[in-house]
């Protein structure tokens, strides 16, 4: 009776509890270096030096900031609802963690090798747009409100045109499971024939982690900081945390879907030496520097200008590229599945 | 012709690669931050910073208590009382900058005919309470005392122009 307790629950459950950790305490870390990086990372292309007081170089900076977050006290706004108030910042943070779950970091090296990850990673990153409504709705200040809407409306309008992105993705790797659409990009990673469909992925995912130069919802010159202006202490660390969390992730969903994951970039030998796990983090980092260099590069589009891109650019262009990949998939017999 | 190479530019990204590129090439740049407290940037001879009053190589205060400094502050920081010593020499009994009034005009240095008030190098003598910033003769003194190696030089530094 014991043995089977054991057997069936304890075990699978602690191996389970074990491999979450496993991700996300490096995760967290990985997140606390992302707001180094982007710091220095700004600062050296402006002729500053950035942090470099907190410990060697500043390394330590991350820490210091969390540990001031966490020692501050969480103000409520006496208008606003408490309990939702605080499961919004919640919400936002285990949403950019759960996604985790179905990413791949080698062959088996994934959490729940599910078959429909990819419909999963939709629908997680979709529902990151509820911890930013509900923190604007919950604080009951119209600068968090104002910031909220303009965050939801960005996050639906570039959601259509990732969500066909996903489907070119899908068509060519004839799976839903990430597993096999990196299995499926040994020969040739997707970001070749897929070109312009990775640059409307990666822009996209820009605005869906509200990063500049999409960062219409924080735009502190008009709305000092969006949704989460009322926010303090460890509530606003958490938003902070989702954020930057939402940056890896998303770096990292596009170098599983484009860059071939964990795959070397060419089968042989002083490649194929650097284990799987670091391909992945090596692509991903790229990708994420990616985000700080847009970041220290571009101003801030206005709200119309963005509609615009999201709704008269990259959806036609999205739109108008799977029905060319379908078409020339069909007419090649290139068709995953189809032999 | 010029359509098409618009067209062509925008659909390349090509000013967004530039932009980046131009940030990437700063990154590789040494940047140009002064550590503060542990390095300091270049003083003019001409910087205007904390008050002292200056003495004479003999040690003998160099203000003779004419008080054009005191006429000429416009923030009116500045009060001077002075009667002879016993020697019959003029002498200040009092001599106060606010220094929370101060506006670091110069005018007082411009003024003085015996280079006894100056404004030295020293920027740093930031204070917790007001109180600290009300500076009496004898503050004023051991200001000069410490700063008169700069002090001198700047002034010499400073003679042709005067």
């Amino acid at each position: 009776m014991d043995n089977a307790l054991w057997t069936l629950y304890a075990r699978p459950a602690l191996i389970t509890v074990g491999e979450v950790l496993a991700i996300i305490v490096p995760l967290l870390v990985a997140v606390a270096y992302l707001t180094y990086a982007e710091r220095k990372i700004i600062a050296l292309s402006q002729l500053r030096k950035g942090p470099n007081v907190v410990g060697p170089f500043g390394l330590l900076q991350p820490f210091a900031d969390g540990l001031k977050l966490f020692l501050k006290e969480t103000v409520i706004p006496s208008g606003a609802s408490p309990v939702v108030f605080v499961i919004a910042p919640i919400l936002t943070f285990t949403l950019a963690l759960i996604a985790w779950a179905v990413i791949p970091f080698a062959p088996g090296a994934v959490v729940a090798n599910i078959n429909v990850g990819i419909l999963y990673l939709f629908a997680v990153s979709s529902l990151g747009v509820y911890g930013i409504i509900i923190a604007g709705w919950a604080s009951n200040s119209r600068y968090a409100f104002l910031g909220a809407l303009r965050s939801a409306a960005q996050m639906v309008s570039y959601e259509v045109a990732s969500g066909f992105v996903l489907v070119t993705v899908l068509l060519c790797a004839g799976s839903l499971n990430l597993t096999d659409i990196v299995l499926a990009q040994r020969h040739v990673w997707f970001v070749v024939p897929l070109l312009p469909m990775f640059v409307v992925f990666y822009v996209s995912g820009l605005a869906e982690t509200n990063r500049v130069p999409f960062d219409l919802p924080e735009g502190e010159s008009e709305l000092v900081a969006g949704y989460f202006v009322e926010y303090s202490a460890m509530t606003f660390a958490l938003f902070y945390l989702g954020e930057y969390a939402n940056i890896i992730l998303i770096s990292g969903m596009a170098s599983v879907l484009f860059l071939g994951g964990w795959l070397p970039p060419a089968p042989v030998v002083p490649f194929t030496w650097i284990p799987g796990p670091l391909w992945f983090a090596l692509k991903a980092a790229l990708l994420a520097f990616g985000f700080l260099w847009v970041r220290t590069t571009f101003p801030r589009f206005r709200y119309d200008q963005l509609m615009r891109l999201g709704w008269k650019v990259f959806l036609p262009l999205s739109l108008g590229w799977v029905f060319l990949t379908a078409a020339v998939l069909m007419g090649t017999g290139w068709l995953p599945g189809h032999g | 012709m010029e359509a098409l190479k618009r067209s062509v530019r925008s659909v390349l990204f090509t000013e967004l690669l530039e932009g980046l590129s131009l940030t990437l090439r700063y990154m590789f740049k040494h940047s140009v931050t002064v550590n503060y407290p542990y390095e300091k940037g270049p003083l003019s001879s001409r910087f205007r910073g904390e008050h002292a009053l200056r003495r004479y190589p003999n040690g003998e205060e160099r203000c003779i208590a004419c008080k054009l400094c005191e006429a000429i502050c416009p923030a009116l920081a500045i009060t001077i009382e002075a009667e002879p010593r016993e020697d019959g020499s003029r002498r200040t009994t009092r001599y106060d900058i606010d220094m929370t009034k101060c506006i670091y005009c110069g005018l007082c240095q411009e003024s003085c005919p015996v280079d006894a008030i100056v404004e030295g190098p020293n920027f740093e003598f930031a204070a917790e309470t007001r109180e600290e910033l009300f500076y009496n003769k004898e503050k004023l003194l051991e200001n000069g005392d410490r700063w008169e190696a700069e002090v001198a030089k700047n002034i010499e530094l400073e003679a042709p122009y005067r």
